[in-house]
């Protein structure tokens, strides 16, 4: 374990050190996390985990002297588990030609068939390794590795909301329109975030995620039904 | 009770002091990008310090209020003005209803000005801050256009006793500012700090690239070169944070940052320069000066302290 500042009013706790294993170090840093945001230390404002790390935010105003210390003791003394039930969930999608935009450079670059890509990408057993980048953004672990590919050299300036994507180990879903480099394979209907709801992200980091092909009308009906 | 925007400006939000605890949604905290601005604002006006108030970023703003309210504003280099009479940064003014308020900038950067009851958006996510990327919160989730019509929040009891201690339009009292208002920003150590970066982040004088926004300031001008992998395990980032990516050219991340990056994390801007860093625009010039993370941190006790002086200190007066 590695505590290191990030900035004058957070710390990252970094578990790289403690194995080659990349699966245990996100069992081990969703877990603490988790016990951490049930301590409830007094002036944490925020926690957050991401692949192989945990981030403490402070309130400015009630930051204390050595506080990696009391950080350090916390986490020592933790009980790593992790007790909360991994939930699994299931996104459609719609891998239509007009959705896929990247297929064929995906094609080309692993020499599979359209085909094996879906097939691969639908049969696969993700975990959500962290949410980031955009507001419900799911960084997936999980990829086969038949389908690493490169990011777009040049990032669109604009991927619409919904579209599923890979790059490079990993998978991801654009939660809402914005620029991006990954390569588009599919669409999904449903709604990756949403500030109005509780909690306001679908996926959660530790969530274990599949992914199941529809049609084009089945997409476009579930559309329907949920701006409806 | 509204205030109408006869001219937006550009790129002027909603913002209050911004979204907690929201980061594994990927949420940022956003907000005001010197929210010590928007707090002395919103205090000089009778509000609780996080109430929502308008960020504005150049051009020139006017708004017309529809009903009577104690104004200020906080910042950079700017004007304001209740119909002719000039209001000076950090006092509070007086506007009668059908009253014109005008923000120009002198050489500009960002100013924050509170409205006596706060811009009355509805809470998202336990904040009225606009975040513009995700498209949500303060007005619409975007900035404001001309025509927009905002609603005010209810005054609190401080300002009817804060009104009738000024005698004309302006406050005799200000409020202290904050900053230093230089072109140096002190940072601390980051991560994937080493000897090569600490010799060329200090040397040299960085320019500020047009496109730098919200989220970042991304520098132009110096060179370089990280001796880490330019690609790391994406871990958290957070304002201030100084992230290297492969181009060479270093961004400092601000309010509206993404929440995790994997880019090497050089050094990161101390907290209370932040407020320094929110004024810098395309063009400026900027350099860096290293000090120790327990010195970051007294700066900021202090700071906070001094918040709390002046809040204290009104409220012995108004209270």
């Amino acid at each position: 374990m590695k505590i290191s500042p990030l900035g004058d009013s957070a710390i990252t706790v970094d578990f790289t050190d403690e194995s080659p294993d990349r699966e245990r170090l996100l069992a081990r840093a969703l877990s603490v996390a988790e016990t951490l945001e049930r301590a409830n230390v007094p002036g944490v404002i925020d926690v957050t985990s991401a692949y192989e790390s945990v981030a403490l935010f402070f309130d400015p105003a009630r930051i204390e002297r050595d506080v990696e210390e009391k950080i350090r003791a916390l986490v020592a003394s933790a009980r790593i588990r992790v007790s909360r039930k991994r939930r699994r969930i299931e996104i459609p999608v719609c891998y239509d030609a007009d959705f896929a935009l990247d297929l064929a450079r995906v094609e080309a670059e692993t020499n599979l068939s359209a085909e094996t890509i879906i097939a691969l990408h639908s049969s696969a057993e993700f975990v959500v390794a962290c949410v980031g980048f955009m507001p419900g953004f799911p960084f997936l672990a999980g990829l086969p590795e038949k389908l690493r590919t490169t990011r777009l050299a040049t990032p669109r300036t604009k991927v619409p909301a919904g579209s599923v994507a890979i790059a490079r180990t990993q998978a991801g879903v654009y939660p809402v329109e914005s620029p991006g480099g990954w390569n588009l394979i599919g669409r999904t209907p449903l709604r990756l975030f949403d500030p109005n709801a509780n909690p306001p992200a679908l996926l959660q980091a530790g969530d274990r995620v599949r992914f199941r092909g529809i049609t084009r009308n089945e997409f476009e009906a579930r559309v329907k039904e949920s701006s409806g | 009770m509204t205030a109408s925007v006869i001219s937006a400006g550009f790129q002027t939000t909603v913002q209050d002091c911004g979204r907690a605890g929201l980061r594994k949604f990927g949420v940022t905290p956003g907000g005001a990008l010197d929210s010590v601005s928007l707090r002395l604002a919103n205090l000089l006006v009778g509000n609780p310090e996080c109430v929502a108030g308008l960020e504005v970023t150049s051009g020139r703003v006017r708004l017309k209020l529809n009903v009577n309210r104690l104004v200020a504003w906080s910042g950079g280099e700017f004007e304001m003005r209740i119909g002719d009479e000039p209001i000076p940064i950090l006092h509070c003014a007086r506007v009668s209803a059908g009253g014109m308020i005008e923000i120009s900038p002198k050489r500009g950067g960002r100013a924050w000005l509170a409205i006596s009851g706060g811009i009355d958006v509805p809470e998202i996510l336990g904040s009225r801050a606009t975040d513009l990327r995700a498209r949500f919160g303060g007005w619409e989730g975007r900035a404001l256009r001309d025509g927009d019509l905002l609603p005010l929040g209810a005054e609190s009891e401080l300002c009817p006793r804060i009104r009738a201690a000024i005698p004309n339009v302006v406050s005799d009292w200000s409020a202290p500012r904050f900053g230093s208002r230089r072109r140096f920003l002190r940072v601390i150590r980051g991560k994937n700090w080493d000897d090569d970066i600490e010799a060329k982040l200090l040397a040299q004088k960085f320019g500020v690239a047009m496109n730098s926004d919200r989220m970042g300031l991304r520098l132009e001008g110096g060179e370089m070169v990280s001796t880490n992998p330019a690609e790391l395990v994406s871990e958290a980032v957070a304002p201030g944070t100084i992230q290297l990516p492969r181009s060479g050219a270093p961004v400092v991340l601000l309010g509206d940052c993404q929440t995790i990056g994997g880019y090497p994390k050089i050094a990161h801007v101390i907290t209370v320069d932040l407020a320094d860093a929110a004024q810098l625009q395309p063009l400026d010039e900027v350099r860096f000066e290293l000090i120790e993370l327990e010195e970051a941190r007294d700066l900021l006790r202090e700071r906070e302290r001094d918040v709390a002086l002046f809040r204290a200190g009104l409220e012995v007066r108004f209270g």
